[in-house]
């Protein structure tokens, strides 16, 4: 009987102890699973008293309908394709961002994108990662001087050795790039041509993969190349494999950036604008650009000072201005185009 | 006029029933047939009773494609489970002592302790070029360099088999050992060979087994994304993948709608084809 009330005390006691330890604030936020780590959120769950609950998404779409069935105020944050933001715009669910918290002077000034971020002038949104889709592949199987060219990529020479990336927006972005279109340039009357690229591409690949069905195809050799992969793609691979790397071919590549911001109707916007600055900030942002899904550039430079020289390296940090140089945009179309496109996507998969 | 006490008492012990019923496959069935006579303009949703998307199916060849390729895979996938797990279940209902037939029962079900998930990620490093098998048909020097395995139909349907196999023993089993040893003695001694035993007593007492384990393995195996799109590596595309990119980029319910309409017809002529021989208390 002792034992037993003994027992009863203890657990008593460990859930008063527990309960006091509970966050005083809890904040809700829709993202990608690089915000996921905890090495990422658990500073800002210290610094604030706060539990940051996270989900993860995949797709605009499915990150909208969730929204739209949600009540107001149940999400604080929202991660976003950076090309996407507008949508969320247009659909009313993004609060304006105070301006002036956002760090965006100590940008890569070809990410601040305020074209995407604010697209009625009021800032909605900020640029918190961003990368590149381009060529992703294992050094001791293919001759890297033909990785240079996106033609030879997915020559005849590695037909059967390639991966394409399963998101039609970097990959038609890379074969318009192939065929001379820019990115901001494609329109109906491209997607002939740029179809024709993705023809040939889609007959020489072995597969059109997602995030881990890339990763594996390459670490397991199934496949040698990833078209459409980049530094999101085997930085976490680097380590093990350090044969799996990355380029940008002389056409270019395509510049991939996430946005972050603050949902209209959230109860606890200060916080939520807290946590904006937090992630867009020089620490949070070292974080993020090296979190255990996958790497990425951080948007603000200063994130430099937080990084090793290791990770820098991985992450091409001095190659970054040249890099943002050859590359281009995601094509950014208007809905009408981007059924047409992704129509042709699913066409060519199921050649 | 009153009701008895035992109607009402039969009202009561069926309502959860059928509250459940109306709750989770009436209610959300009308909504999604609603959806998909509904339509899209711009990003609003607009309901009415417009054919659009079912025009769409018709019109775009990867929809359509998606729904032959979906069956062809299934079909596939039903009848190499079926011609694996009955063996399968004879053995273990017939060869197994009696004490063994659990374990036997046991180790057969074991794969559906992994995640469904995890299991498929595994099919495809076994099947990868520096997987498993292209290893050891190299040893054996059957092949001269590796083959492509994963990322196939062939993958996709191995994957599938897989699982299923499982299930179909555990129907066709439940459904052999039911059947009273007897009937094959009588055969055996009215002269019927070993086979003419087996084809015309055994098989036709059994068929309501087969036949439910097969109707279940369609069900499933139509309406499931993960495995075709984790070892299919969207070398073709099936119904509830096309789904997905509705949902996922679009959020086309409507069309996704029409898609699951069109999925939930197949469904109900393999049901109608099976009709005859389903015996659903027999699992």
């Amino acid at each position: 009987m002792k034992k037993l009330t003994k027992a009863l005390l203890a657990g008593t006691a460990l859930t008063a102890l527990t309960t006091g330890a509970q966050a005083a604030d809890e904040l809700n936020a829709l993202v990608w699973c690089d915000h996921t780590d905890p090495a990422l959120i658990q500073p800002f769950e210290a610094a604030h008293d706060v539990k940051v609950n996270l989900r993860e998404y995949e797709g605009t779409g499915a990150a909208l309908a969730l929204l739209e069935q949600s009540r107001p105020g149940d999400w604080d944050v929202l991660v976003i394709d950076g090309i996407d933001v507008f949508r969320a715009v247009e659909a009313g669910i993004l609060a304006p961002l105070p301006e002036e918290a956002l760090p965006e002077d100590d940008f890569f000034p070809q990410v601040v994108l305020k074209a995407n971020n604010a697209p009625d002038g009021t800032a909605y949104a900020v640029t918190e990662k961003f990368g590149y889709n381009t060529i992703s592949y294992n050094a001791d199987k293919v001759d890297e001087a033909d990785m240079q060219d996106l033609s030879t990529v997915w020559s005849d020479k590695y037909a059967g050795k390639i991966s394409i990336y399963d998101y039609y927006m970097p990959v038609m972005g890379l074969a318009a790039m192939a065929d001379g279109i820019a990115t901001a340039d494609i329109t109906a009357d491209s997607l002939e041509s740029i179809g024709k690229t993705l023809s040939t591409m889609r007959s020489h690949a072995i597969s059109v993969a997602d995030v881990v069905s890339a990763q594996t195809a390459l670490a397991t050799g199934e496949a040698d190349i990833v078209v459409g992969g980049g530094e999101w793609l085997t930085a976490v691979l680097q380590a093990e494999q350090p044969e799996l790397t990355w380029t940008i071919p002389d056409q270019g590549a395509v510049v991939w950036t996430q946005s972050i911001g603050v949902l209209a109707g959230s109860e606890k916007p200060d916080l939520a604008v807290e946590f904006v600055k937090y992630i867009t900030s020089p620490e949070g942002q070292a974080r993020l650009a090296t979190s255990s899904c996958f790497w990425g550039m951080p948007a603000n430079k200063l994130a430099a000072d937080h990084l090793t020289p290791e990770q820098k390296e991985i992450l091409r940090w001095d190659n970054q201005e040249d890099y943002l140089a050859k590359a281009q945009l995601y094509p950014a179309p208007d809905m009408d185009l981007d059924i047409e496109m992704q129509d042709l996507w699913l066409e060519t998969l199921s050649q | 006029m009153s009701l008895s006490r035992d109607t009402l008492r039969g009202w009561g012990f069926t309502a959860p029933a059928l509250i459940w019923t109306l709750a989770f496959f009436v209610v959300p069935f009308l909504v999604m047939a609603a959806m998909s006579l509904a339509t899209l303009e711009g990003r609003t949703l607009v309901w009415g009773l417009h054919a659009d998307n079912y025009r769409e199916l018709l019109e775009k060849r990867y929809l359509w494609r998606a729904v032959v390729v979906s069956l062809q895979i299934t079909l596939t996938v039903t009848a190499v489970s079926v011609a694996l797990a009955y063996p399968l279940a004879w053995i273990i209902a017939f060869r197994v002592p009696k004490r063994w037939q659990r374990l036997a029962l046991l180790l057969a079900i074991l794969p559906f302790w992994t995640s469904y998930v995890v299991r498929s990620y595994a099919w495809l490093t076994v099947l990868s070029k520096e997987g498993v098998v292209n290893q050891v048909l190299l040893s054996l020097h059957l092949i001269a360099e590796p083959i492509t395995l994963a990322n196939t139909r062939f993958a996709t349907v191995t994957g599938f088999v897989h699982f299923f196999t499982m299930l179909l023993t555990l129907t066709i089993f439940a459904n052999l050992i039911q059947l009273p040893p007897n009937y094959r003695r009588a055969a055996m001694d009215l002269g019927a060979s070993a086979f003419q035993t087996f084809r015309h007593v055994v098989l036709p007492l059994t068929l309501p087994g087969i036949v439910t384990g097969a109707f279940l393995t369609f069900v499933l195996c139509i309406g499931d994304y993960i495995t075709p799109q984790i070892l299919g590596g969207n070398t073709e595309l099936t119904v509830p993948q096309v789904i997905m990119v509705q949902l996922g980029r679009r959020a086309d319910f409507p069309l996704a709608a029409a898609l699951a309409i069109v999925l939930m017809g197949l469904v109900t002529l393999a049901y109608l084809a099976c009709a005859r021989w389903l015996r659903l208390d027999r699992i």
